[in-house]
């Protein structure tokens, strides 16, 4: 299989790349790790006129805190890179926990994460862990930089709001003000397959009670599924086995899945309850002892 | 080497866009003239010869095609030719030397980790990578690392044993020519 035919550019800067894709009109797409669009492609669901490749800009393949523990991944950290890291395993459990399930691990080496968020499938793994961190997208183009919610980024599938001479430049997870714990689990028929359902939980603790949280959904609805009640429900309280049975509860009604070759609805929606209960229930979800005595 | 266009009738020579690029292969440097969607996989089947990397299910899916590129593994039927561009490939054809088979190789051969072979350079280019990042992996880390590679033949159990045997084979010449 052949993509159709376009221009290829391959620009040494952002502002190059933009200037390409103010120029380009609408049908350019911006290549970065190509494990979305090239297969897309190939099957001529999408048939750009123009191809900006970032990947020989520089200084996009990072993943850093700031001083104040705000995390920022840029346009060319690939999941492998995330899998490997040291910091988010010991800051980010819930992207921790996500990072080895994107995909399939030669995927994973080219992939990046900025361009899942970007590609907006509604069965895409990061949205969900992006969209329960509360984090953002940054974008650039002619007219500046804007910052982005994920909430407000995916407006349907494939679709999100940038215009078609902005570039996603980097994602952005808010710092935690409390403990921070979660996780992401994701059932799914074989490696590589999408999710049949994916939940991911991220949650805050101090003094013993929740002080954040967030749950999405993969895999069970048209899009990514915030379930705010959910989260919702667990804040101003310590974690019990009543409060994570109301939480998964409301997950489970959150979400809106489709009986199809992955599972019926009902099986799916049981999923969402399990795995909502599980991630509540890990070791580090409730409040930690000696974080305890130290408050 | 050999320059493969894509034959679009009736147009005219010089109109297909094209591209130069530079890369190395196996170790020897090559130039190549491409047009933007040739993939990858296809310059080093049609344009480099080099057919021993498989064209397996063309969607990203079977990891027949594997390749490494600069040192990781990657699905070069999922990456354009021209982003090989000042990259350094690895295919099956670099494993062995001139009259030596790669320890990988050996393995697939020792512990009959091939039926049909279709998938097996795949194979054997990831687990390449593995072992050159993890010298001494458990069965479950070599399962893991093959996970983006599909076998319809063998079950995978022979495949997992085969490169345990190579990483065996592989750290035994390490450490004797370590203490000569």
């Amino acid at each position: 299989m052949y993509p159709s035919r376009f221009r290829y550019e391959a620009p040494r800067s952002l502002d190059e790349a933009i200037g390409l894709l103010h120029d380009g009109g609408d049908y350019a797409k911006v290549l970065a790790g190509g494990q979305s669009l090239v297969p897309l492609m190939k099957l001529r669901f999408a048939s750009p006129q123009l191809v900006v490749d970032i990947n020989h800009v520089p200084g996009l393949a990072y993943h850093r805190a700031d001083p104040d523990g705000t995390l920022r991944i840029g346009a060319l950290c690939r999941h492998a890179d995330l899998e490997r890291s040291s910091l988010l395993r010991a800051t980010q459990p819930t992207m921790a926990s996500a990072a080895p399930l994107i995909a399939d691990p030669i995927v994973r080496n080219r992939g990046t994460l900025v361009g899942s968020l970007c590609h907006a499938d509604p069965q895409g793994d990061w949205a969900s862990v992006v969209l329960a961190l509360g984090g953002s997208v940054v974008a650039r183009g002619p007219r500046g930089t804007r910052t982005i919610p994920l909430a407000g980024f995916v407006t349907g599938p494939f679709e999100n709001v940038l215009d078609p001479d902005e570039i996603a430049v980097e994602a952005v997870i808010p710092a935690a003000q409390g403990a921070r714990s979660g996780g992401y689990l994701k059932l799914e028929r074989r490696v590589g397959d999408f999710a049949t359902v994916g939940v991911a939980v991220a949650i805050e603790t101090s003094g013993g009670s929740v002080t954040r949280a967030g749950i999405a959904l993969t895999g069970v609805g048209g899009s990514t599924i915030g379930a705010t009640e959910a989260a919702q429900s667990l804040i101003g309280r310590p974690l019990t086995a009543e409060s994570i049975e109301t939480a998964a509860e409301l997950a489970a009604q959150a979400a809106r899945p489709r009986t199809d070759h992955r599972g019926s609805a009902e099986y799916k929606r049981h999923m969402v309850r399990t795995f909502v209960q599980r991630l509540l229930s890990r070791p580090g979800a409730a409040p930690d002892e000696a974080q305890e005595r130290a408050a | 080497m050999t320059i493969v266009y894509e034959d679009h009738e009736g147009q005219a020579e010089g109109t297909v866009p094209v591209r130069r690029i530079r890369f190395t292969v196996n170790g020897e440097k090559k130039i190549a003239e491409v047009e933007p969607r040739l993939l990858l996989a296809h310059l080093i089947r049609r344009g480099l010869g080099l057919t021993g990397t498989h064209m397996g299910c063309d969607t990203t899916n079977c990891g027949a095609c594997t390749v490494l590129v600069d040192g990781r593994p990657v699905k070069s039927c999922t990456m354009l030719a021209v982003q090989a561009d000042g990259h350094e490939i690895s295919t099956v054809e670099g494993l062995a030397s001139a009259s030596e088979l790669h320890p990988l190789q050996e393995g697939f051969k020792e512990e009959h980790g091939l039926q049909c072979g279709f998938c097996t350079p795949g194979m054997m280019m990831a687990a390449k990578a593995l072992l050159a990042e993890n010298p001494d992996p458990t069965e479950e880390d070599v399962r893991w690392a093959l996970s983006g590679n599909l076998c319809r033949c063998t079950g995978y159990q022979n495949i997992v044993k085969s490169v345990l045997w190579a990483a065996a084979k592989l750290r035994g010449a390490g450490s004797e020519s370590g203490e000569a």
